[in-house]
């Protein structure tokens, strides 16, 4: 008992940097362009999921429409690219941006919106977007989309390789996790899982949760955003498709696999789904022939619900590994506070 | 005169829960509203508490209107709650749920937390500790970082109430603080409730435990049907043929 505590105690504080070292150290190692776009596509999902995560995990309310945040951030790095000439980086910080006062006027009115009808409200919102991006055809390129965005650059950087690239989405993935990791432990982390525990209690405690809604939401959406316009760097082209209901109900099911109110949630979330799509576009033609991404949607569908049924909680409670660095409680991380313990010392 | 309720009057549908109720709190007391299942006693602490809206008449707190604020408001002019049926942060820890509790004290918000910049460390430090030394006015510092869930009900019960002082309130509405309480706990909770209020604390209690009521309480209203029947000390209360009636019925007339 006693050594294994102070081996822990050694190893601890070095474990998650070189965890970091090693996984940032991967696409070096591994000389594969697959493997590599695959681990930029989690984290792009990873750095929505976050977004929502928030939103959904500790706010307690739901969107089914952060496909069409998503879709704002690509087609604002898309069109203020290739028809206006914004330097990247300034059109990036729109693709941000957008999204965050898009959210800012419908979250008002959505947020009054309780359990299902937030969701049927926050899905009708996505296929609006959706639709827009297929029908404001001169603006969008309709279903054929905006092709020939410039690489992102900024000075002498230009991240025109995926190498180059899986980097910057890591880091800013890593910069999302510290930035929510404070959030959580602080004053509104506590105000946010408040409204999800009870919204009478929280109102009660001085705290107007409406307002916290709206900026968790407004959040999420800039989060969103900022994965949207990554994208559209990324992929230097996009179309309506990846940012329709399907990505939705993909985002919605990443938070709930990698477990809501969780610190490592998204992240386990985003690469277990990413990594089944992948395998199921590979094996759905071997059962089925012919059948393409339609069948996706139904393989993801059934996951959620027996998830709902066996797991509701997610997979991030799984194991000890998967809780957040930092813990010394194991009751903090069970009552969903990544750190509790290192936050909350009491002499 | 600290809260002051004039003619406070609310309708579900048809029904009025609560007609032209009125009362006036003093600083510094305990007072203590009664009657039968249904009187309209917990719709009178939604109203003030801004959770419903009342139809008719006006509640002021310490000079300051407060009807048709909303709740987070009421509860940053002073005034906090607990619930009869528990409201906890289940999920939380004891020591969060004090924390959260202690809310509109703190100043932190969304980006500057997500920076974490100094200052908010020192800001923490202080409510935590504010908020351990309430937990260990009602012996609940202990289990500060139990899931608040995991705690006995009569402690949820304390921990209820410990939350609603974290703000530093002048007025504390209690919904049944000893319902499903032992008589043990109940001596202990209203021994407790009388040194919050020799501390300076007013408090509004809802409460079915008549001996506790007559205990603790310096003024009574006594409602039924919505409608007040009766105000005043205890003595008073308990010697009114209006209320003995208002509980017994009217079975002995029929009789």
């Amino acid at each position: 008992m006693g050594r294994n505590k102070i081996f822990t105690k050694i190893k601890k504080p070095f474990l998650w940097p070189a965890c970091v070292v090693l996984f940032m150290a991967l696409p070096l190692v591994v000389d594969s362009n697959y493997i590599t776009s695959v681990l930029i596509v989690i984290g792009l999902y990873t750095i929505i999921v976050q977004g929502l995560g928030i939103l959904m995990g500790y706010a307690g309310q739901v969107s089914f429409g952060h496909g069409g945040f998503f879709g704002l951030g690509g087609y604002a790095v898309a069109v203020l690219t290739t028809r206006y000439d914004w330097p990247p980086v300034l059109a990036l910080l729109a693709a941000i941006a957008l999204p965050g006062l898009v959210a800012a006027g419908i979250g008002r009115p959505a947020l009054k919106l309780r359990e299902f009808y937030l969701a049927l409200g926050t899905m009708g919102f996505g296929i609006l977007i959706h639709t827009m991006f297929n029908e404001a055809g001169k603006l969008t390129g309709g279903p054929s989309g905006i092709a020939g965005i410039p690489y992102l650059s900024t000075g002498g950087l230009v991240f025109d390789s995926d190498i180059k690239f899986f980097y910057l989405v890591w880091a800013v993935v890593l910069l999302v996790l510290f930035g929510i990791n404070n959030l959580i432990r602080s004053r509104v982390g506590r105000a946010l899982r408040a409204i999800r525990e009870s919204e009478h209690a929280a109102e009660t405690a001085g705290i107007d949760t409406g307002k916290l809604k709206l900026k968790a939401f407004i959040f999420s959406a800039l989060l969103a955003g900022l994965a949207g316009g990554l994208y559209a760097f990324y992929v230097t082209f996009v179309s309506p498709a990846p940012f329709g209901f399907n990505a939705s109900v993909q985002f919605v099911l990443m938070a709930v696999v990698g477990g809501l109110g969780t610190f490592f949630g998204p992240l386990l979330g985003a690469t277990l789904v990413v990594l089944l799509g992948e395998f199921l576009r590979w094996a759905i033609p071997l059962v089925i022939p012919g059948a393409g991404g339609e069948y996706e949607i139904v393989f993801f569908g059934l996951i959620l619900v027996l998830l709902m049924i066996y797991r509701p909680e997610g997979l991030g409670t799984l194991g000890k590994i998967l809780t957040s660095p930092g813990k010394k409680k194991p009751g903090a991380a069970e009552a969903g506070i990544p750190g509790g313990g290192r936050g909350y010392e009491v002499n | 005169m600290l809260l002051e309720v004039q003619g406070l009057t609310k309708q579900f549908g048809g029904v009025a829960a609560v007609r032209d109720v009125g009362f006036q709190v003093a600083e510094g007391t305990i007072f203590a509203l009664i009657g039968p299942n249904g009187a309209g006693k917990t719709t009178v602490f939604n109203l003030i508490t801004g959770m419903l809206r009342p139809d008719a008449g006006s509640i002021n707190f310490s000079g300051r209107r407060l009807d048709g604020l909303k709740p987070y408001q009421i509860a940053a002019a002073g005034i906090t709650r607990t619930f009869q049926n528990l409201q906890l942060f289940g999920g939380m820890t004891v020591l969060e749920n004090v924390m959260t509790g202690a809310h509109i004290k703190g100043k932190t918000g969304f980006i500057k937390a997500m920076l974490r910049r100094p200052g908010i460390n020192a800001e923490d430090k202080q409510i935590i500790e504010h908020s351990m030394a309430l937990l260990g006015e009602v012996g609940l510092d202990g289990s500060a970082n139990l899931p608040a869930a995991a705690l006995p009900f009569g402690s949820q019960r304390l921990l209820e109430i410990a939350r609603a002082l974290a703000s530093g309130p002048r007025l504390v509405l209690l919904d049944e603080p000893a319902a499903g309480l032992n008589s043990t706990e109940t001596r202990t909770l209203a021994g407790y409730l009388k040194k919050l209020r020799n501390n300076g604390l007013t408090m509004v209690l809802v409460e079915h435990d008549m001996e506790t009521v007559m205990e603790v309480a310096d003024r009574i209203l006594v409602l039924n049907f919505g409608r007040v029947i009766a105000e005043g000390t205890p003595a008073e209360v308990q010697a009114d043929p209006k209320v003995i009636r208002a509980y017994l019925g009217e079975d002995e007339r029929i009789a």
